[in-house]
């Protein structure tokens, strides 16, 4: 019997895309921007990167052993909380470091609510502001061999000139994976080409940010000022693979707009109103926290309800 | 002495106000950055607990139902103000270091929550030692939670450091979330040891309805040893009341 005589239920086209290979092309799509940060920082930054992976994958696991559940480290989402978590790290952090972020983020963030698709937040991102608030001085020294001093956001804030061109390239101080603009952009252009992200958050959180910096700033329309804050930073990085997580964003369509506005206004506020250089992380997490509201607000009327009332 | 040694495991154990009943979280979450601060905490409450539940006690045929909270603040503020100028006169680094908290035992929901379901229907010795009792139990939850804190936190316990030195304070714990993070394993774990428990057929029924025998006043409608019919006692708080003010007038006429 041919396929057309079947008679089946809904849904009758079936994509083959499932969590696994999503997760993995998120992956591959962060590789040039780890790869980078391996080249710029050294072996170091490799073996923080493979410590944050496996401490991410084997906690993930060893809880659904101990839980009696099924094991789901088969779709790399762990894969990738663990290597956007070593992304965010500066390389001079101990091995220890990329362990307890890890473990953090796996156990408390996403396990304990449940795991993929119950998190709240981004287990990345909420394991980075665990270390963050934990060992601060360990998170934002960024001395090393390569670099000494500074980042350039820091210097930007406390009026320094910044080289740009370096920051586009990432020949700067700062985490492994957040310092080439070049890399993350690839990275980003991989995940939009196959489908995996579109750049309704990650558009309208940069254009709302340029307009926040250019209002506030205290520069004005500074060609130079701007480049080097979109440069700089984690602002790439979170705003290309972090803000676009499925799990923490909101499902509408206007909720990601209004989303990716919100960040880019708190980023604004955090980076030049706020004690410390850089905001990404903590606008994220609580854009996070405000996705339930965002999407009842934004929620689409049903066909057939409301609309023009006669 | 049977009644005094079962209000004192009650408060302790059954009953915790912390991991049981999750009563006066303001003060648990806040204060507990380390263990003197726990225990000073949970014993300065505790005080202001047994004192104000004996006055309760002392006072309950008199207190008009109608205007039995005002009165219960009224008598509980009293001895907080008394332990409040004691704690600045005598030890004021705690004074310092508990700062608002201490004005705040006022509100706190143990103390009028004993008042309320204990002393007020209950005579002096059994409320004396109900507050004992619910005080230890706070203060023993408190001085673990800022033990954990300031472990982690700062590697201290009671100021003592204990950490080797290659260890790392994890400055979180000793913020406003390490608070709950604490909180909610020692809650967790509680659970875990009463449902083990019961998995080996212990009957344990009791301790998880936090069951002081006292069906009177319980709110906890599924528990198996109700000794009361349903209609006529917590459930209702109106003839509950009803049926108190008619033994209240009893004992008058009687």
């Amino acid at each position: 019997m041919s396929d057309l005589m079947k008679v089946s239920s809904n849904p009758h086209v079936r994509s083959k895309t499932d969590t696994g290979s999503i997760m993995l092309t998120v992956v591959i799509a962060l590789l040039p921007a780890a790869g980078f940060g391996i080249y710029n920082f050294g072996l170091d930054a490799l073996i923080l990167i493979l410590v944050t992976v496996a401490s991410t994958v084997l906690t993930e696991f060893l809880f659904e052993k101990i839980c009696k559940r099924k094991v789901t480290i088969g779709d790399y989402s762990a894969v990738v909380t663990g290597l956007l978590l070593a992304m965010n790290l500066p390389v001079s952090a101990p091995w220890w470091i990329g362990v307890a972020g890890g473990v953090f983020a796996i156990l408390v963030v996403k396990m304990l609510f449940g795991g993929l698709g119950q998190n709240f937040m981004n287990p990345a991102l909420g394991g980075r502001c665990f270390l963050l608030i934990s060992f601060t001085s360990i998170m934002t020294n960024f001395d090393c061999d390569a670099y000494a001093g500074a980042t350039p956001l820091a210097s930007l804030k406390s009026g320094e000139a910044v080289n740009i061109l370096d920051m586009v390239i990432g020949r700067t101080a700062g985490t492994i994976g957040e310092t080439s603009m070049i890399a993350i952009v690839i990275g980003a252009c991989i995940l939009i080409l196959m489908g995996i992200i579109d750049l309704r958050i990650p558009g309208s959180y940069i254009v709302s940010f340029v307009l926040f910096i250019s209002i506030f700033g205290g520069h004005g329309l500074d060609w130079a000022y701007i480049s080097a804050h979109l440069a700089g930073g984690g602002l790439m990085l979170g705003a290309f693979f972090m803000a676009t997580d499925y799990v923490t964003r909101p499902i509408t369509k206007n909720g990601q707009y209004l989303f990716g506005i919100l960040l880019g206004i708190l980023t604004g506020i955090f980076r030049i109103f706020g004690p410390s250089s850089e905001g990404v992380s903590y606008a994220i997490i609580i854009g996070n926290l405000l996705v339930p509201l965002i999407e009842k607000i934004t929620l689409p009327t049903a066909f057939g309800k409301g609309g023009a009332r006669a | 002495m049977n009644s005094v040694k079962e209000r004192l495991v009650n408060g302790i154990i059954k009953e915790n106000p912390t991991f049981v009943l999750m009563l006066g979280m303001c003060p648990t979450l806040a204060v507990t950055t380390s263990a003197v601060n726990g225990l000073g905490m949970g014993l300065t409450t505790m005080v202001v607990l047994a004192l104000s539940n004996v006055f309760i006690s002392l006072l309950r045929n008199i207190i008009p139902d109608k205007v039995r909270i005002p009165a219960f603040i009224v008598i509980i503020a009293s001895f907080v103000t008394v332990v409040e100028l004691l704690l600045q006169g005598y030890i004021p680094f705690l004074y310092d270091a508990l700062g608002i908290y201490i004005p705040l035992i006022v509100v706190n929901c143990i103390i009028l929550g004993r008042a309320e379901a204990y002393a007020y229907k209950n005579p002096v010795l059994p409320s004396l030692f109900d507050g004992i009792g619910m005080g230890l139990g706070f203060s023993v939850a408190l001085t673990c939670i800022g033990a954990v804190r300031e472990l982690l936190g700062a590697g201290e316990i009671f100021g003592i450091h204990v950490m080797p030195e290659s260890f790392v304070p994890v400055s979180i714990f000793i913020m406003a979330p390490g608070a709950f993070f604490v909180l909610a394993v020692l809650t967790a774990i509680q659970n875990k040891v009463k449902i083990n428990g019961e998995k080996k057929g212990r009957d344990m029924s009791r301790i998880q309805s936090g069951c002081g025998h006292d069906c009177m006043n319980c709110s906890d409608t599924g528990c198996t040893h109700r000794l009361y019919d349903e209609k006529a006692d917590g459930t209702d708080r109106k003839s509950a009341g009803l049926k108190e003010e008619q033994t209240k007038e009893e004992k008058k006429n009687g």
